[in-house]
């Protein structure tokens, strides 16, 4: 009987005759930044040495552009610190919940609520669908006891959900992503130290979700005090060991951990938001108007608030929703798929269709892979 | 236009929302792209068709490489899978490349199992996809990808129609893999019987309901070219490795004496058209299709076959943990009850042994027995013998004291007489008795 006898051998040291397609080892030398693509289909058939296999990066690109990408944040804090106002300034338009819904009142609800609000944008041909989670109430009563169970609750739902998705045998072709990719978590200036609440709620979240946590209102602190009070988080935050975003052990090579480490000397940023824009120096800028000055929120010098955006927006947000996909929600999904197989006798097994297969192999995985 | 596009997506109440700035998420697809190329990409595929078509030495002129050994032989015993992985750059792209060979299709006599391996080849690679999906710790990401992306099928140039050994392997491998049709050897057939061999192929395709992969038409920048190509199917593909200077180039192309066949020269083969088509154009939406259509028509196969079912004919949702959890027991029971059978045939098999060990016991004690029996018999006849010996040497005893006796009493009767004579006697040495 014809056996099936596929022999694979890996062979990197091939003679290269004429081409340009150089078979490769580890030529590592991609540039961490866009580039501009190669054009594939600029080059005409007379060019025979060009194979075109860059030309897929294009094929990628028209793929992205057609499906469009999702996005998913949630905010996190006290009410009156700007949370609504800084969404609108990051998107430069009306996403917050309050847009929508037209309440004149602020009225802070007795129990925590998650209203989440969808919007469709879109931006030279690049079509997003951000969803902007709020989280009215948080902080806000007088016993703030576990005020996080009902943002875990929500998250784990969302992870839930995707997992349903995945699993049933007639999923669709897009699971539909409504994972919660990023929570910003808004601390008041108070310009001391980080608060219980804000230590428990970080501590808790970190484990399942992206935490970026943003000092808002900055404007009321002069650069001194920010200094001393980004440094004093810095280390409440080592001191109770959250990790928040980027996280140091999903550093991939050397050049993304110079570049996080950059970003994790900032962090917190001290943002200040403001949908309203006024004349300085001849141009519009977005700003908030004061008796002594205009502040300008895109100005690095008034807040940081381009940091903010350039590092949820333009730099990393890609690396946001690996993160969130690769590693938050494959923990969920360990610890949800264990709990349902444990055996009586507190083995789990390591794989979900064959219990009675030890699948040696998936003991080596590591639960925090950090390979995307 | 926008607007149009934005009210499509809008599905489940989302708004669309006009940016009053640059807000900078145009750069996402940048972003997307390169994680990408960083990760590197991999691409596979499996060439089909009968030993001497020219398959390997097309994949060489596809991607400008050397790529492996010697030709095949004809006397393989059956069809096997031999698949061999490469890595090429070509400027910042990494392509992890596995070309997998049929070694022997199409060679033996009785060829109706020829497909079998092919598929089974197929599954397999699904299979490993679909396991490390359903681990509980993996790693998706790092996973190379074994599915293969496209299936070029070599049609012999004969110029009349298929073989049926072709049409009974695509029509089993249309549903797993992207069939793309090409005939091998082109430059075997002259213009006119191409086109003509051409319509037979694609009208003895569509008659036997073969699915080949179809270039998609659906985005507006590749549409155009996509739908002509989609007419030039399948491809009359010539390979070489070899170059010829025409002009004042040096061209791949095939020599003859009344000729030379340009590889690369649209108006003598479809080669140009195939490359296009393959890699430069199709490469992505290969691997998707390959991932959303075949993948999953196998994945839903494979979970039903096991009894996974979505939902309940009750309208309750089954979710695959409760139906698994139902497989888990049912599996544990029928684990208990072999492992039950199993002690019961042990302990039956014990038992028996036993008996059997008691029997042969009794045996050995009984035979012991009679042996005893026996050599106390033997000694009690031995002893009687030694008795009755005993006895006559006892009375051969006395009869000899009773006869000396007798014998000195008349020695001392006839003494003197007798004692010359006892002399001489005694004296004769060949008389002496005592």
């Amino acid at each position: 009987m014809a056996a099936c006898g596929a022999e694979m051998h890996i062979n990197p040291e091939m003679e290269v005759l004429w081409s340009e397609v150089k078979p490769s080892h580890s030529n590592m030398s991609a540039p961490p930044h866009p580039q501009p693509p190669t054009k594939g289909a600029s080059h005409g058939a007379g060019d025979f040495s060009y194979v075109g296999i860059d030309a897929i990066l294009e094929q990628m690109r028209r793929k992205a552009m057609k499906q469009g990408f999702e996005l998913n944040i949630m905010i996190v804090g006290q009410s009156g610190l700007g949370k609504s106002t800084l969404m609108n300034t990051l998107f430069k338009s009306k996403v917050s919940r309050k847009s929508v819904v037209s309440t004149p009142e602020e009225r802070i609800p007795k129990t925590i609520e998650i209203k989440s609000i969808s919007h469709d944008i879109e931006e030279k041909g690049v079509r997003m669908k951000l969803t902007v989670i709020d989280t009215p109430g948080f902080g806000d009563h007088i016993n703030n006891e576990n005020c996080w169970q009902p943002i875990m609750k929500f998250i784990n739902d969302q992870y839930e959900q995707y997992l349903q998705e995945e699993i049933n045998i007639n999923r669709k072709k897009r699971i539909p992503d409504s994972r919660v990719h990023c929570c910003m978590y808004f601390i008041p200036p108070t310009g001391h130290c980080l608060r219980p609440l804000d230590v428990e709620f970080m501590s808790r979240l970190s484990k399942v979700v992206n935490i970026v946590p943003v000092i808002a209102k900055a404007d009321t602190l002069t650069l001194e005090e920010r200094d001393f009070f980004k440094q004093t988080i810095r280390e409440g935050l080592r001191a109770n060991g959250i990790d928040v975003y980027p996280q140091e052990e999903f550093d991939e090579d050397s050049d993304d951990r110079m570049i996080n480490d950059k970003i994790r000397e900032m962090i917190p940023f001290a943002v200040v938001g403001s949908d309203q824009e006024y004349q300085v120096n001849g141009k519009r800028l977005l700003g908030r108007k004061t008796k002594w000055g205009t502040i300008e929120v895109e100005n690095i010098a008034h807040c940081e608030f381009a940091y903010l955006r350039d590092l949820l927006i333009r730099t990393h947000m890609q690396n946001i929703k690996d993160i969130t996909s690769s590693i938050h929600y494959e923990v969920y999904r360990v610890r949800r798929l264990n709990e349902t197989n444990a055996q009586p006798n507190g083995q789990p097994p390591n794989t979900l269709v064959n219990p009675q297969q030890a699948n040696g192999v998936a003991a080596q995985h590591q639960v925090l892979t950090h390979e995307m | 236009m926008a607007a149009t596009e934005i009210a499509r997506q809008a599905g489940e109440g989302a708004r669309a929302v006009p940016l009053a700035g640059h807000v900078g998420f145009d750069s996402m697809p940048d972003q997307l792209v390169n994680k990408s190329v960083n990760h590197g990409f991999c691409f596979n595929i499996l060439c089909v068709g009968e030993t001497g078509l020219g398959k390997s030495t097309l994949m060489d002129t596809l991607f400008n490489t050397k790529f492996e050994g010697e030709p095949t032989q004809h006397n393989q015993p059956g069809v096997q899978l031999k698949s061999n992985t490469y890595e090429l750059q070509e400027s910042n792209v990494r392509l992890k490349l596995t070309v997998v060979n049929t070694v022997g299709f199409g060679d033996q006599i009785n060829k109706e199992d020829s497909y079998k391996s092919i598929v089974e080849f197929i599954d397999t690679q699904f299979e490993a996809y679909l396991q490390e999906e359903l681990k509980i710790k993996r790693t998706l990401h790092s996973y190379h990808d074994t599915r293969i992306h496209a299936c070029l099928y070599f049609i012999a140039p004969t110029g009349h129609s298929l073989k049926s050994l072709d049409l009974v392997t695509m029509k089993k491998l249309d549903s797993k893999v992207n069939i793309i049709p090409i005939i091998a050897k082109s430059d075997a057939i002259s213009k006119s019987e191409l086109t003509k061999f051409k319509i037979k192929i694609t009208s003895e395709l569509v008659s036997n309901g073969v699915q080949i992969y179809q270039f998609p038409t659906d985005d507006e920048t590749v549409a155009e070219i996509n739908s002509t190509m989609n007419g030039h199917l399948p491809f009359a593909v010539v390979g070489s490795t070899e170059e010829v200077k025409i002009g004042n180039k040096m061209v791949k192309a095939r020599q003859y004496p009344w000729g030379t066949v340009q590889v690369e020269n649209e108006s003598h083969c479809d080669f140009v058209k195939l490359r296009e088509m393959l890699i430069r154009v199709n490469m992505e939406d290969l691997r998707e299709q390959t991932h959303t259509r075949h993948y999953e028509l196998y994945r839903r196969c494979k979970l039903e076959e096991m009894g996974f079912k979505d939902t309940d004919p009750d309208c309750k949702p089954f979710s695959l943990q409760e139906t698994y959890e139902a497989k888990r027991n049912e599996f544990m029971g029928d684990l208990q009850k072999k492992e039950e059978e199993m002690r019961q045939m042990f302990v039956q098999r014990v038992k028996e042994k036993e008996a059997e060990l008691k029997e042969a016991e009794k045996e050995l004690h009984e035979k012991f027995d009679r042996l005893k029996k026996l050599h106390q018999d033997e000694k009690k006849k031995l002893e009687d013998k030694k008795k009755s010996l005993d006895d006559e040497l006892n009375g051969f005893k006395q009869k000899k004291t009773a006869a000396e006796l007798l014998q000195s009493q008349a020695q001392q009767a006839g003494g003197s007489t007798t004692l010359k004579r006892d002399k001489e006697r005694k004296n004769n040495p060949w008389l002496c008795t005592e």
